[in-house]
């Protein structure tokens, strides 16, 4: 059912692109995925010093595993961390093949890079989990897009009433869910390689 | 006031309406911020869709086979191919009389003659799925066959888990959301993938160790029931997709004969898609091309931009001059209705005579059901007083315009009697035609009996608040995990659940196997129409339920969650177990 809807989306985003095509077509090249007119495609910065274009690069075709967090967080950050740490050892097989973690920072004005790459030091984060920065106005807009958001905007805007949940999915499939990041690592786990064909 | 010509142009009528509500309000309210802020929050139009285009789809009862290959077991047949189930609880005791195969796949669908027919999911291919039949004393099996897609694309996810909602039966059979199963995929509560299950409806009464001279207490006859999927984080999505249907069970009581002999009989208007009809309401979202979507990022709870009936847009019903009997159904993700039957915009009488599928003690004279989430309301309309031609309308008139719930008592304005003013959107249309017809079915001034309550036997009381937590919604602070026990009621026992409604949010809270009775709605005495036996309990904000619930019969784990399908599958369910 989505998937015409989209593929008309994308005939859309086509068409409208060309007007640029001399700028965008190296950037984003064919075919685009099921949620290439959802997502931003910003360039974000990962802990280990890469650039990534978000949709292209961290989500296209990917089963993907998304949290936020941020470095500096006392509230609800570090039990989230300590048991996506579980979920990560459970997912370890299939980390880095076709599922990948991702935690996007909160503050970005705050978290640059090595800040994130000192956190997942201190943590303790093998490879498979990517921390994500970012320009703050393109990380707030993937937030929004992944569903962090609360409806009421003075909560919304409360950093320590973020997001308790971990957004589940597999891009290729259009197959999207959330967990809540403190439930069992096991349940998460499968959750997450029950979202494959 | 009384536009019902059944267009459902969202934002003008809307505007409409809370202009008027304003202009009523007007003493109490200095500006119009109100009126803004609820247009922001509309869903999108969606596609024209000219009401009243086509006939309401009703069907008769699903036919039974003679035998089902391989044989039905007690315990899973994993080399036939199904999943690795739970033995049948009660097996002999309530040997299976009638077999049935239900096939869940995806299937072409027209939900309105001006979009394009698209895909389904659906129990037999079917949008709502096919309306099962049952008896009391007559033991039923199902198998039910998972041939969806495994690589589908698009929201939902192709693993089955079917919740018969709320009959009494033994928990492997329940469709407990972490008994989810497709030929690929077992959920974590089951042992093996499988592209069947047999579910066991033993059809037998509850408190059945209290009188199993007559197969349970018959003062606990269930009567309208649906089963819909319950998979695991995905149930809202799946059902959303199409999966839901009608179970209606009869008895010595309520007959399904209006004809029939036995004092014992009710006489109800009856015939199963005669004049007994069972009627799906939801609303559901479309895009400018005419397709169903569904916001798989929003965790609140989706409304639709248009309402259907039976999976067509606003349809009409032809009837003849006499009684039936229509069971309510609100099967939508989180829209609540208040529902009346009008002509020429006047709100007509009828006979309210069931909640939640159960019949009350005596019939309530009525001209609105109000319902949330998963509720149901069976009434009988006498259309023998209205002459060949008039054309009557049933017509939501409660305004909500997310998934918080029905909007405030300002913008759902009342008048002195306690109806809603506004003039709604008509969802169904009848046309009375004919002469008029013998008619043999009445609503006597009996129904069905209520079990006595007796608090000397509750022997615990439980408290459940539910909240959303960083976003996450929560029971007791819990998130849902299907193999954390939050309650281990003893079978044979009675408890009373406190059931607590924080924060700004309607909560419709369904809890599986056992029907309740509610002591208490913020201290006060229910509504007449809620004094019945009951599976869902809506909380408005801030308020306290206290239910009686009584657990009998079987064991396992069964659930109890919010049936706002989102706030489900966004972990708002504990898992309790009843223990021997």
């Amino acid at each position: 059912m989505n998937s015409k809807r989209n593929l008309i989306g994308l005939l859309g985003a086509t068409a409208l692109s060309s007007v640029f095509a001399a700028s965008e077509s190296a950037r984003r090249p064919a075919p685009a995925g099921t949620r290439a007119a959802y997502f931003p495609n910003s360039i974000v910065h990962t802990h280990d010093g890469r650039k990534l274009r978000f949709y292209d690069e961290a989500v296209k075709g990917k089963i993907v595993v998304i949290n936020m967090m941020y470095t500096a967080c006392t509230g609800i950050c570090p039990g989230n961390t300590a048991n996506l740490l579980r979920v990560q050892e459970a997912l370890s097989d299939q980390l880095g093949k076709d599922v990948f973690m991702y935690s996007l920072t909160l503050r970005p004005e705050m978290d640059s890079p090595a800040a994130l790459r000192n956190y997942v030091e201190h943590y303790g984060i093998a490879k498979g989990w990517t921390f994500l920065t970012g320009r703050p106005t393109e990380m707030d807009l993937i937030r929004r897009k992944l569903g962090f958001y609360n409806s009421d905007p003075v909560l919304d805007a409360d950093i320590n009433r973020h997001t308790g949940m971990v957004r589940i999915g597999n891009e290729a499939l259009d197959r999207w869910a959330m967990c809540p990041a403190l439930g069992s690592a096991k349940q998460i786990a499968r959750a997450v390689m029950h979202l494959r064909a | 006031m009384n536009k019902i010509k059944g267009e459902p142009v969202q934002r003008t009528r809307r505007e409409a309406l809370k202009l008027g509500a304003v202009a009523t309000a007007a003493t109490a309210l200095p500006s119009s911020v109100g009126l803004t802020s609820a247009l922001a929050k509309d869903p999108p139009p969606g596609p024209t869709t000219p009401a009243f285009m086509v006939p309401l789809p009703v069907y008769s009862a699903k036919s039974a086979e003679s035998t089902l290959v391989p044989a039905p077991m007690e315990t899973a047949n994993l080399a036939g191919g199904e999943c690795g189930r739970l033995a049948h609880q009660g097996w002999s005791n309530w040997a299976p009389q009638k077999f049935y195969t239900l096939r869940v796949k995806e299937a072409q669908h027209s939900f309105h003659p001006f979009l394009p027919t698209q895909k389904v999911w659906g129990y037999d291919g079917m949008v709502p799925g096919p309306t099962f039949v049952a008896r009391y004393g007559q033991p039923v099996l199902v198998r039910i066959h998972n041939e969806l897609p495994n690589n589908a694309v698009g929201f939902g996810s192709p693993e089955i888990s079917t919740h018969l909602h709320n009959l009494h039966c033994a928990s492997e059979s329940d469709g407990f959301a972490g008994d989810y199963y497709s030929s690929t995929k077992a959920g974590p509560t089951l042992g093996a993938p499988g592209g069947y299950k047999d579910h066991h409806y033993p059809n037998c009464y509850a408190s059945y160790d209290r009188y199993d001279s007559t197969n349970g207490d018959p003062r606990e006859g269930l009567g309208t029931l649906w089963y819909h999927d319950h998979r695991l984080d995905f149930t809202g999505a799946n059902v959303y997709r199409g999966m839901a249907g009608f179970y209606l069970l009869f008895d010595h009581i309520d007959s399904g004969n209006e004809n029939d002999t036995n004092p014992t009989a009710l006489r109800l208007p009856s015939g199963v898609g005669v004049y007994d009809i069972p009627l799906a309401i939801q609303d559901k979202q479309f895009d400018a091309g005419g397709y169903l979507t569904f916001d798989q990022f929003e965790s609140k709870g989706q409304l639709g931009n248009k309402f259907l009936v039976n999976g067509k847009i606003q349809p009409f019903f032809k009837v003849q001059r006499r009684k039936y009997r229509f069971r309510l159904l609100d099967a939508s993700l989180a829209r609540y209705y208040e529902l009346y039957i009008t002509k020429a915009g006047a709100n007509q009488t009828f006979q309210y005579i069931s909640n939640d599928g159960n019949l009350l003690p005596a019939p309530l004279t009525s001209n609105k059901v109000f319902f949330g989430p998963a509720e149901r309301g069976d009434i009988v309309v006498d259309f023998s007083q209205y002459p060949e031609g008039t054309q009557l309308f049933m017509v939501n008139r409660l305004i909500q315009t997310d998934g918080r719930g029905p909007e405030d008592a300002l913008t759902n304005v009342r008048n002195a009697s306690g109806d809603l003013v506004n003039g709604g959107v008509a969802l169904l249309r009848f046309d009375v035609e004919g002469p008029l017809v013998a008619d043999g079915s009445r609503v006597p001034a009996v129904l069905r009996a209520l079990p006595p309550i007796n608090l000397a036997e509750v022997v615990k009381t439980r408290r459940f608040e539910f909240d959303k937590v960083n976003e996450v919604w929560t029971i007791n602070g819990q998130i849902f995990d299907p193999e954390v026990v939050a309650a281990n009621p003893k079978r044979g026992t009675s408890e009373i659940w406190v059931l607590k409604g924080k924060g700004s949010w309607h909560h419709p809270v369904h809890i599986h196997m056992t029907e309740g009775r509610i002591l208490s709605r913020n201290g006060a005495t229910a509504p007449v129409h809620e004094r019945g036996r009951k599976d869902v309990y809506v909380l408005r904000p801030g308020e306290e339920v206290r239910v009686l619930l009584r657990f009998s019969d079987f064991t396992g784990k069964y659930m109890m969650h919010c049936h706002n399908l989102t706030h489900e599958d966004h972990a708002m369910m504990v898992r309790f177990d009843i223990v021997p």
